[in-house]
């Protein structure tokens, strides 16, 4: 994986720049009406342009919620998310998104699953040529005419990452993308994310529930939590930045500090 | 990376295989395998059909049938001969096989356009999904009387009664198969900026293609069934009116023949149409 990082500082796909987000009072409730169950509320916070953002929780906190308001691919009921000062309002294009699960079209090659992500102004040959480098990014030109399902977990997660680098996006949305993925292969998948974020400098909100992958890679993690004093819902409880340059030693004594102090915040004790 | 390639339980292909011999992963490195079991396939098939011929022939031969009851396969095959000699067998055929494509690609056209439409449509659903219910509830040769009295006696009328015949098949199994594409992969391309005709020939349309397929063949079945019928009410040719025509003249050789054509025909359509299913589930599924 060390070639990859000489690579990716000759390639093109450099995004147009990286683009700020902020959300602002955002707060959703889901259920019937009459039986509506506050999610989130109040989510206030700046994120800067090219910073990673790790967005940290336990299962059902709404994590995934804050992102898909992002993308655009859910509204929130209160507050705005605005990507570069202007509100999102249905799908961004200015967003790409890689979910937890690879989700590409199994009856098509990984080159086009790839393609899939190109923004609609991309001319053909531009694009194919585009597809092609970020299959090499990832490390899988040799898979380029493979399906889906002829390749592993981890080989597919690589694709769904390439499709959303395909975007050329301001904001890059990663939910949960390596949660699915064995011990190992999750830390090559966390150094190529890295490698790629040197080389197309882009703005990360990284949605995730493991704490040693948040301090890894990000510059600062929002841990939502309930504050049950004043009001239902999760909200944001800390937001904290990390210390040191990445990439980071992952045995060093102050991340070990932070790593019991974030656990102790998702209720996690004894660490 | 040896780790990485071995660890494909991963459900990546969440379009799962449908049960079908064609889902399974293809295995392309056996080509010669695939070709002599099929042979054999075909030729196993072939044997309760070569038994119950040799049964029909000794039936006959023997006296347990007397011809009247049960002409016997060689009265049936002179029947053939004869009728092709006079040129009317081939005649049937074709129009009896033109009427159903007609109707077939017809009565298809439509239930895809509709299936897509109220499969995707919540609005289209909600005004239209009981109405077709209903008209899917008549039995469809209540529509004959209709339909000889607005078409009258033609070739309209019978496509029309095919046509109808084949749509409910198709509709059905769309419709139905677009309302269980897998969720996660209609966000995962609209959150790639797809929608509208492209979403849909981007990830929905490939995704029903195996139920599509399931739709159209019985759509075919049903349109054979709904061509004899058609034939057998009211038409001057093809084997509908061979069986009928037959059955005033007390023919029972060409009754045989009539029903012999009409399974050899309708497997062969069947198969026929049972290839390109073969490759579209390679190809999409």
């Amino acid at each position: 994986m060390t070639v990859l990082a000489s690579r990716t500082s000759t390639t093109e796909t450099r995004s147009k720049q990286a683009l700020g987000v902020t959300f602002s009072q955002l707060g959703r409730s889901f259920g019937a009406a009459g039986a509506r169950q506050v999610v989130l509320r109040d989510i206030t916070v700046d994120v800067k342009a090219g910073e990673i953002l790790a967005i940290l929780g336990t299962s059902g906190c709404g994590k995934s919620t804050l992102l898909r308001a992002a993308a655009g691919l859910d509204i929130p009921d209160t507050g705005a998310v605005l990507i570069d000062g202007t509100p999102v309002n249905g799908i961004d294009e200015r967003c790409a998104v890689a979910f937890q699960e690879p989700r590409l079209l199994p009856w098509h090659t990984l080159q086009a699953n790839v393609a899939i992500g190109l923004p609609k102004t991309s001319s053909a040959s531009a694009g194919k040529a585009k597809v092609l480098e970020l299959l090499d990014l990832v490390g899988l030109d040799r898979f380029a005419k493979h399906r889906p399902r002829e390749v592993s977990g981890g080989m597919a997660q690589r694709t769904s990452l390439a499709r959303a680098l395909a975007r050329n996006p301001g904001v890059l949305l990663l939910d949960e993308p390596f949660g699915a993925l064995d011990a190992l292969t999750r830390i090559r998948m966390q150094d190529l994310l890295l490698e790629i974020h040197q080389a197309q400098p882009t703005t990360v909100l990284l949605v995730t529930h493991d704490v040693d992958e948040a301090l890894q890679l990000a510059d600062r993690i929002l841990v939502l939590g309930r504050r049950d004093d004043d009001g239902p819902g999760y909200t944001i409880s800390e937001l904290v930045s990390v210390p040191g340059e990445r990439p980071r030693d992952r045995n060093s004594a102050e991340l070990g500090a932070l790593r019991s102090s974030l656990l102790r915040m998702l209720g996690v004790t004894g660490h | 990376m040896s780790g990485l390639i071995g660890t494909g339980s991963t459900p990546v292909n969440q379009q799962g295989p449908d049960g079908s011999e064609a889902g399974r992963t293809p295995a392309p490195s056996r080509p010669a395998g695939r070709a002599v079991n099929r042979l054999s396939a075909v030729l196993i098939g072939l044997i309760v059909p070569a038994a119950l011929l040799v049964a029909w022939h000794i039936s006959t031969e023997t006296g347990y049938f007397s011809p009247a009851e049960l002409q016997s396969p060689r009265a049936v095959g002179t029947a053939a001969v004869e009728l092709l000699n006079r040129g009317e067998l081939l005649n049937h055929i074709l129009i009896s096989t033109q009427r159903v494509l007609i109707g077939f690609l017809a009565g298809a056209a439509l239930g895809v356009v509709f299936g897509a439409l109220l499969g995707l449509s919540r609005i289209a659903d909600l005004l239209l999904t009981p109405t077709v219910g209903a008209i899917r509830a008549v039995p469809s040769l209540a529509w004959v009387p209709l339909l000889i009295l607005w078409i009258g006696i033609n070739e309209d009328s019978k496509v029309t009664l095919i046509l109808i015949g084949a749509f409910f098949p198709v509709f059905t199994t769309l419709y139905l198969g677009l309302r269980h594409v897998d969720r996660n992969l209609v966000e995962a391309g609209r959150a790639f900026g797809l929608k509208g005709i492209r979403l849909l020939t981007t990830v929905q349309l490939p995704a029903v293609v195996p139920a599509l397929f399931s739709g159209l063949r019985l759509a075919l079945a049903q349109s054979w069934l709904f061509l004899v019928a058609a034939e057998l009410i009211a038409s001057s040719m093809g084997l509908g009116f061979l069986l009928i025509d037959s059955q005033n003249n007390g023919r029972v050789d060409r009754i045989l023949l009539a029903i012999i054509l009409l399974a050899v025909i309708g497997k062969t359509t069947d198969a026929l149409l049972g290839l390109a299913e073969r490759w579209a589930v390679r190809r999409w599924a």
